[in-house]
């Protein structure tokens, strides 16, 4: 890695937060324009009804659900693989988990949003909190809807503490170098006075390897949760005991190309060249390599089994996915997900920036048609055939409106963050550059262990 | 013990006239959708009558089945509403509470039959249906789910009525209003845990059968099979 010293790297990674250029304005604004006509859509759904959107009897979930799944699967490319990282003291993750934890924390909120979007009543949707009511009655805890509103009130607590806590000691950064008096406040406020006295970095470091191994099993837990929405009603295709790590793989898989996308365009829009590296990309992209494998063994795993079990209401749906009306959409998925980057990604030639950015999107793309290929045949090829739907589901505006939206939410919370807070962990890609603090850390675990080593012969020589 | 209502229908008997149909939604206050919102499967009936075909032109005989909630013992629909819209009465019945209701649409979609019907708008009568509304049965509203409730304004009443009287319920003494208006009695409906009914004695026919028994829902309602069901017969043998 490049050695720059601590004032260009200050330098550097503080200057998106000084200056605004006129395109990124009107990208804003334009942005801005996007997520209002879904606000527009949004509101016209809940003045006219749910009816708006395209679901039909037997159709009853679609694409809000779709997007519900894609979105909290994308969710877990920041804070799950950061948190991995870190476990496994990978230093080249330093430049990467802030970024990726705050996809999570944006991916999250508007995942979670989804549910409320499609339902019925939205202005009810306040009857999945427990709280003791009027009505005398708790949320049904058999639901799994109701897991799913558990799980995920546990994640977004869980990534948004995992975020904040190494942004303190930036937060700090920002406050003594701030010049207006308003900045200088607000900053203050953030950095909950961090003076970076030994103590506090300590207090730091322990906080944030607990919240790593902690918020593991609770982002696994999520996306199983969101498989079981699925897999705990007996729909074909659905009822399957392979749907919880199935849903986790490819949340990951999602997640992984989401990451290298943002990345890239961090990279470019904010000249980070010198920080998001090649090799960063590379390394991601073996990651994302093993993933899309993965999902080709789940997906395998899936079809045979389903095929060979040979059940008449399986088969129906299985065919309608492989030969019948979904099969454009299947064997797209097939290709985005597989063909396009496994050979992008295993071939090192072409495992470049723009290499990786390629099969990301490809994932991207494949991986939301995975889920609305779970979810649309599925619920239209149920049991009696008097029912099956020849028309499936078509999307109207309303819902196309509300999807492409949400996309333009993302991109707007990222590029605003991305204003206000500095999208790479300066101190702690200080800490990776500075030899002299490794060593100095080096020097400290020598010294612990030749500490027990000498607590140790005294115990012996007691113990004689 | 308590009450399980059930019914028996008799597909040798049903001609597939969809009486029942009319009579669901006179009864239970079942908006019209309109023609534009029926065409893409908006369109509300609590018991329709499906129909298959078997055998090829011009040998080619129509099945009829009715098919309504099936009341199951184990119903799908109920664990997975978060707000106990769906729930299971004492009497073996698959509540639905409206007012609980706020549509994730989740029980429909676990549910076999694709018998539950969902308020995509607030629903409105065309003239003069708005006139005919069953003052016993709530109105249900934009984002609602509603289903077969197999009448259960009628079972309060008889049971209400029967208290009243100081008497035990009599069979047959009231029927949901599909069973009422059946012409040639294809359906009839009862209490199961009494084995003198007429509905429990059909229920123990050897022609008995149950819908999707495979996805194991233990429904209410019994399916008594044609002596002719087969598939190798035309209509012109059966005569």
């Amino acid at each position: 890695m490049l050695q720059k010293t601590p004032e260009q790297i200050n330098e550097d990674l503080l200057r998106p937060l000084g200056t605004t250029s006129i395109t990124y304005r009107l990208v804003l604004i334009l942005l801005f324009i996007v997520v209002a006509a879904g606000g527009y859509a949004f509101g016209s759904q809940i003045y006219n009804g749910i009816g708006l959107a395209g679901i039909q009897r037997p159709v009853f979930w679609a694409f809000y659900i779709t997007n519900f799944v894609f979105w909290i699967g994308l969710s877990h490319a920041g804070t799950l693989i950061s948190a991995i990282l870190r476990l496994c003291n990978a230093t080249w993750r330093r430049p990467v988990t802030r970024c990726a934890e705050v996809i999570t924390v944006f991916a999250l909120s508007i995942g979670a949003s989804f549910p409320v979007i499609h339902l019925g009543r939205p202005w009810l949707a306040f009857w999945l909190f427990p709280y003791p009511s009027e009505r005398g009655i708790w949320p049904n805890i058999r639901s799994p809807l109701l897991w799913d509103f558990f799980a995920i009130n546990t994640y977004l607590i869980g990534s948004v503490t995992f975020l904040l806590l190494p942004m303190i000691p930036d937060f700090a950064l920002v406050r003594d170098r701030a010049v207006s008096n308003i900045r200088k406040k607000i900053y203050s406020v953030l950095a909950l006075g961090w003076s970076g006295t030994p103590k506090q970095w300590h207090r730091l470091e322990t906080a944030m390897h607990i919240m790593a191994i902690a918020v593991i099993p609770v982002a696994v837990s999520v996306h199983s949760i969101v498989s079981w929405d699925f897999a705990m009603a007996p729909v074909p295709m659905w009822h399957s005991t392979i749907f919880a790590p199935y849903f986790v793989a490819g949340a990951i898989f999602s997640g992984i190309a989401a990451l290298i996308i943002a990345m890239a365009m961090l990279r470019k829009f904010l000249h980070l060249e010198e920080y998001l590296l090649p090799i960063h990309f590379e390394n991601l992209g073996k990651l994302l390599l093993v993933m899309s494998l993965l999902w080709v063994y789940f997906v395998a795993s899936e079809r045979l089994t389903t095929w060979y079990g040979n059940e008449p209401a399986d088969m129906a749906v299985f065919w309608m996915t492989q030969r019948g009306g979904f099969s454009p959409l299947f064997w797209t998925m097939v290709f985005c997900n597989f063909i396009v980057p496994f050979p992008l990604l295993a071939i090192k030639k072409l495992r470049t920036i723009t290499g990786c950015v390629i099969a990301s999107i490809g994932v991207v793309i494949g991986m939301w048609l995975e889920r609305f290929l779970i979810i649309v045949p599925s619920l239209s090829h149920k049991y009696l055939a008097f029912s099956w739907t020849a028309s499936a589901y078509r999307p109207t505006w309303t819902e196309i409106t509300i999807t492409v939206a949400t996309f333009a939410a993302m991109a707007l919370l990222y590029m605003l963050f991305a204003k206000f807070i500095p999208i790479i962990s300066v101190w702690e890609l200080k800490a990776g550059q500075h030899p002299a603090a490794t060593e100095e850390l080096a020097r400290l675990a020598d010294g612990q262990s030749r500490l027990a080593d000498r607590l140790r012969t005294q115990r012996e020589a007691g113990a004689d | 013990m308590a009450r399980q209502w059930g019914m028996v229908i008799d597909l040798d008997r049903c001609t597939g006239c969809e009486a029942c149909v009319v009579a669901c939604h006179a009864e239970n206050n079942i908006s019209t959708v309109g023609e534009k919102e029926a065409a893409r499967g908006r369109a509300k009936h609590w018991i329709r009558v499906e129909r298959y075909y078997e055998g090829d032109f011009p040998n080619v005989t129509a099945k009829f089945m009715p098919v309504l909630c099936q009341q199951c013992g184990e119903a799908p629909c109920e664990p997975v509403c978060p707000t106990f819209a769906s729930y299971h009465t004492s009497e073996g019945l698959n509540g639905q509470v409206y007012n609980r209701c706020i549509g994730t649409r989740y029980c429909a979609n676990a549910c076999p039959y694709n018998v539950r019907f969902f308020n995509w708008f607030n629903p409105v009568w065309d003239e003069p249906l708005n006139l005919q509304l069953n003052p016993d049965v709530s109105v249900r509203g934009v984002g609602v789910m509603e289903k077969c409730t197999f009448c259960v304004q009628r079972i309060k009443a008889a049971e209400i009525q029967a208290e009243a009287e100081k008497r035990p319920l009599k069979d047959g003494e009231f029927a949901p209003a599909c069973v009422q208006t059946c012409a040639p009695k294809a359906m009839v409906f009862g209490d199961l845990n009494d084995p003198q009914s007429e509905v429990s004695r059909l229920a123990r026919s050897n022609r008995a059968t149950k819908l999707l028994e495979e996805t194991g829902t233990l429904p209410h309602v019994t399916y008594l099979k044609r002596d002719s069901w087969n598939g190798t017969q035309n209509a012109a043998e059966n005569s």
